[in-house]
């Protein structure tokens, strides 16, 4: 049982973006990537979870033992798979709750409902970890929301939703300190020995609040270091200069 | 009324999910012709003193009857601003008149077998039993069941069929009929002029305010036909009604005609709603003509929504011919390949302090075209008029097609008036987000266009904007992948 990623290859028209990677995130354990810009940090995410804008060219996702990459961006979320976005969807005129309920259902056999009112409570008893506002029920997805609502309204989706896997692509970009602590709170929460978390971050800062168990440095398109939860801290005050200098130094 | 709370926030209201409903295809299924009286092929004087005979229609109606008919001939087909593909309308291969010689029954009990199957089949005995205060199920041309609660019968509201009305209130019905909608307006109003079978007459008797909704329903079971019902509804002054609307036919290999008229008064301080969930097969050329008269302080609002067949031409209007008097139009149209529903609204300010209301929604999908076409007049002469338009379409398709061509002509400077048009696109990131979310990607489109109608959808009463739901859901199983 894990999310392993085997040599994978991905592209868009004319740009090998992911060139080689492997990675393989146990439940339980939480995995943070961090990498320069360009690097493929996003691209990953993107992926992993079957964006159509990309093409895989090699390599094998095995969530579970099952190759998700000829599966459809929809069967992958039901498999399990569940991504915090950098930049959240507005769709306008749904609420909230109607769309939370209609995911939810999407996991149901064909003809059974969610039962509302358990279904309620808990979105509730989850709205209030990430104080929020019961008012978001009825507003539209994302719509109007404030940079920070929006990844709160992220987390709050995956704290309904209980996937295997989750990743959160960049969740700290945009959150002042205090948000970005309620954000982690509710991540944090969610932390079990049944589910694995790969954080994709730029700063440190957010490893303060979820602290990772293993962190990758993400070069190129390929992982090319990877260790302890020190190492964010090492690349928060040394930048990436030194990692490239020992990629070098390997390869020479 | 019963107004429709956030629909898609089911735990206050009853309203089940629209996916928990699926059916196959609404109103496609037919069942053996056993009309008695058949009017034939084609239209011409024989045709007229055939349904006049059958109906046993006063002179004054064959009369009527007749002169439209010359009208109807004479007309031209308004090929200059509308489709060519009203060109492809044989008036030679309809039958204008069938109907099995049965009056309108008062129970489903009596109603014949084939009839009531079709009807329970599209839920009209249920939603009579649940929320109506009165319903009238038209099958072809005649009324086979019309029923109104007792309770709306001892205030005094009539409700019966267009036969029934001319015969039992003459001075009523007279005084009214083809005073909205002249037998001349258009060429399809002479058609159904000359031609009218069903269609509800309604009469809601001074400061009377009918809780519940009348609803008729309007169905086609037969091949190489078309239904001319011609509606009339009343409302004295202070009185408060909504009439539902309904329609459905099989999809047969030809052509079929529907082609209605439908006039409402609003007498002083009245307010009359005007519900339509209509869902042709892709193959009914529907060509409707619908106005209301507005006197001082009163009200007329359609809500239109057009789902289905193959070319729909439609643009309920209101002349506010009293002061204060305010005119609303809110329509949704869904267009799927094969299909053009070209809809808009007419506001014609004939007093001041007038006030309309235009709110208009389209969706293609495929390669369906939504057209917009709006008129709203207000003359140099009036004083303290507003008009409020807006036009939204919503592309799925890179093939969908919108046109929006809106005229608003306002002479003198003491109204005030905006217009606001926008074109969007359910845009990939959009299905990726909610794809990412477990929906499938014919789920994800449904959410994204229930959504951009959901503004509208309130309007609607909530047992008709479930119904509608179910019915964009099942358009936009088809339209992806």
């Amino acid at each position: 049982m894990s999310l392993e990623i085997k040599d994978l290859h991905a592209q868009i028209p004319g740009r090998e973006i992911l060139k080689g990677l492997n990675l393989t995130i146990n439940p339980g354990e939480v995995h943070a990537i961090m990498g320069p810009n360009g690097s493929g940090k996003s691209t990953l995410s993107k992926v992993l979870c079957g964006h159509e804008d990309y093409e895989v060219t090699s390599g094998e996702v095995l969530l579970d033992g099952q190759n998700i990459l000829d599966m459809a961006v929809d069967e992958r979320s039901r498999a399990g798979l569940f991504l915090a976005f950098q930049y959240p969807h507005e769709i306008p005129g749904v609420s909230n709750a109607n769309f939370l309920r209609a995911a939810l259902k999407a996991r149901l056999p064909k003809g059974e409902d969610i039962d509302a009112v358990k279904f309620y409570k808990q979105l509730y008893a989850r709205m209030d970890q990430l104080e929020m506002d019961r008012s978001f029920t009825s507003r539209s997805v994302n719509e109007g929301f404030s940079g920070g609502e929006k990844k709160r309204n992220e987390i709050l989706q995956l704290m309904m939703l209980e996937p295997k896997y989750a990743i959160l692509d960049e969740t700290d970009s945009g959150l002042d300190i205090d948000a970005l602590k309620i954000v982690s709170r509710g991540v944090n929460a969610m932390r079990s020995e049944n589910r694995g978390f790969l954080v994709i971050t730029h700063y440190q800062r957010l490893l303060n609040y979820i602290q990772p168990d293993i962190v990758h440095v993400l070069m190129d398109g390929q992982i090319v270091h990877t260790g302890g939860k020190d190492l964010a801290l090492k690349l928060e005050e040394k930048g990436y200069d030194w990692v490239k200098e020992e990629m070098l130094a390997a390869a020479a | 009324m019963v107004s429709a709370p956030d629909i898609l926030e089911p735990v206050e209201t009853e309203a089940p999910d629209i996916s928990d409903i699926r059916v196959d295809s609404v109103g496609d299924f037919t069942f053996p012709e056993r009309n008695k009286f058949d009017s034939g092929f084609g239209i011409t004087e024989k045709t007229i003193d055939y349904i006049a005979d059958v109906k046993g229609d006063p002179d004054w109606i064959r009369e009527f009857r007749h002169k439209a008919l010359k009208v109807f001939q004479e007309k031209p087909m308004p090929t200059h601003w509308a489709t060519k593909d009203l060109e492809n309308i044989k008036f030679d291969e309809f039958r204008y008149y069938l109907s099995d010689g049965q009056k309108p029954k008062r129970s489903w009990d009596e109603v014949p077998e084939d009839v009531k199957k079709t009807f329970d089949r599209l839920g009209i005995p249920e939603q009579e039993r649940k929320f109506l205060a009165g319903v009238e199920a038209q099958y072809d041309s005649e009324a086979a069941y019309s029923n109104i609660k007792a309770a709306v019968e001892e205030q005094g509201v009539i409700f019966v069929n267009s036969t029934e009305g001319l015969h039992k209130y003459p001075e009523i019905f007279k005084k009214w009929f083809g005073k909205v909608i002249p037998t001349g307006d258009n060429k399809f109003s002479a058609l159904n002029s000359a031609v009218f079978s069903g269609g509800s007459f309604i009469y809601v008797p001074p400061g009377v305010k009918v809780k519940h909704p009348l609803q008729a329903y309007f169905r086609i079971n037969s091949e190489q036909f078309g239904q001319f019902e011609r509606t009339l509804i009343i409302a004295d002054e202070g009185a408060e009604v909504m009439y539902m609307e309904g329609c459905t036919a099989p999809k047969f290999e030809t052509a079929t005609l529907h082609s209605a008229v439908v006039e409402l008064v609003a007498m002083k301080g009245a307010k009359i709603q005007y519900v339509t969930v209509q869902n042709w097969s892709s193959n009914v050329f529907n060509l409707v003509t619908k106005r209301g008269i507005a006197h001082e302080d009163a009200e007329v609002r359609w809500i239109d929504c057009n789902i289905g067949s193959r070319l729909t031409m439609k643009y309920p209007g209101v002349i506010m011919k009293g002061r204060r008097a305010r005119g609303e139009v809110i329509s949704i149209a869904l267009a799927n390949s094969g299909q053009h529903q070209d809809t808009g609204a007419k506001m014609v300010h004939a007093a001041d302090e007038t006030t309309s209301n235009v709110i208009s929604k389209s969706i293609s999908i495929g390669e369906g075209r939504a057209t917009y076409r709006g008129l709203v007049h207000i003359p140099k002469h009036l004083k303290g008029c507003k008009n409020n338009t807006e036009c939204d379409a919503l592309l799925i398709n890179p093939n969908s097609r919108t046109d929006t061509y809106p005229a608003i002509s306002v002479r003198g400077n003491q109204h005030a008036t905006q217009h606001e048009a926008s074109v969007s696109q359910v845009s990939a990131d959009q299905i990726f987000y909610l794809m990412q979310r477990g929906l499938t990607e014919a789920e994800a489109m449904s959410l994204s266009v229930n959504g951009f109608i959901n503004d509208l959808v309130k309007e609607f009463p909530m047992e008709y904007s479930v119904e509608l739901k179910r019915l964009i859901d099942l358009e936009m199983e088809g339209s992806v992948g």
